[in-house]
């Protein structure tokens, strides 16, 4: 799902479609393109990418296809990327432990 | 296009030390590995007590300024990463700074892939602090 997220995430425009929808809470095909420089189905297809990876959920109402943002995947990536980066915080902070512990007196 | 996490540290030791400490399995065998490492080649064996072992392939050692790495995560979902280190001297202090990427493989359709050999995709980075900043932009 990670990898699902990046990919989605990696489009400005598809960045672009999330804003527009967490601003206004929910949107359509429709509504969106006319708020983009892109066509209505070329915002379909980004919308089906964003749904593959979860950020996004479709709501049917009467003859419309509504999406609201889910923010979730969004979390729990950052969340993950969190934790890779206090792993190498830690490692870095072993690397200058050992580097400082033992630097040579010939240094000086 | 990458997806990455950077880190750094200033270290009050010289460029060499530090290379040394970064660069040889005596001591990423302690930093990196708990249980040992030795090296073979290309090849260095990272021994873990728990965790096991894996194989991490140097493609880039430049001493005393740049040493890269791929390292094979061996967990399904999660193909192998590229680790790079940076040295550099700031004063009597080294700085060091490592990038882990790669752990997402792209998966596009045709136009984008195309976009992005083009190198115009807009630059975005999945650093981070832009990620968690984003996030909060779109939480409901």
């Amino acid at each position: 799902m990670t990898e699902d997220v990046f990919t989605a995430l990696a489009d400005p425009t598809r960045r672009r479609v999330l804003d527009l929808l967490a601003e206004h809470g929910h949107g359509t095909a429709t509504t969106l393109a006319a708020e983009l420089p892109v066509s209505r189905p070329a915002v379909i297809k980004h919308l089906a990418v964003l749904d593959r990876a979860g950020l996004v959920a479709a709501q049917r109402h009467g003859r419309e296809v509504r999406y609201v943002v889910c923010s979730a995947p969004l979390a729990e990536t950052a969340a993950w990327m969190a934790r890779l980066a206090a792993s190498w915080d830690a490692r870095l902070d072993a690397i200058r432990a050992l580097a400082e512990d033992s630097t040579p007196e010939a240094l000086g | 296009m990458t997806d990455s996490i950077e880190r750094t540290i200033l270290i009050a030791a010289p460029i060499e030390r530090v290379w040394d400490i970064v660069t040889t399995p005596e001591h990423m065998g302690q930093w990196f590995g708990d249980a040992g490492a030795e090296r073979d080649g290309d090849v260095i064996k990272m021994r873990w007590a728990e965790h096991g072992e894996a194989e991490l392939r140097v493609v880039r050692s430049e001493p005393p300024t740049g040493f890269a790495y791929r390292w094979d995560a061996n967990v399904a979902g999660i193909g192998d990463t590229l680790v790079e280190f940076t040295l550099a001297t700031e004063g009597d202090r080294t700085r060091v700074t490592v990038v882990e990427s790669g752990w997402t493989k792209l998966r596009t359709d045709a136009d984008e892939q195309a976009r992005l050999r083009a190198g115009n995709e807009g630059g975005w980075k999945h650093e981070l602090g832009d990620l968690e900043r984003y996030a909060q932009t779109v939480a409901v």
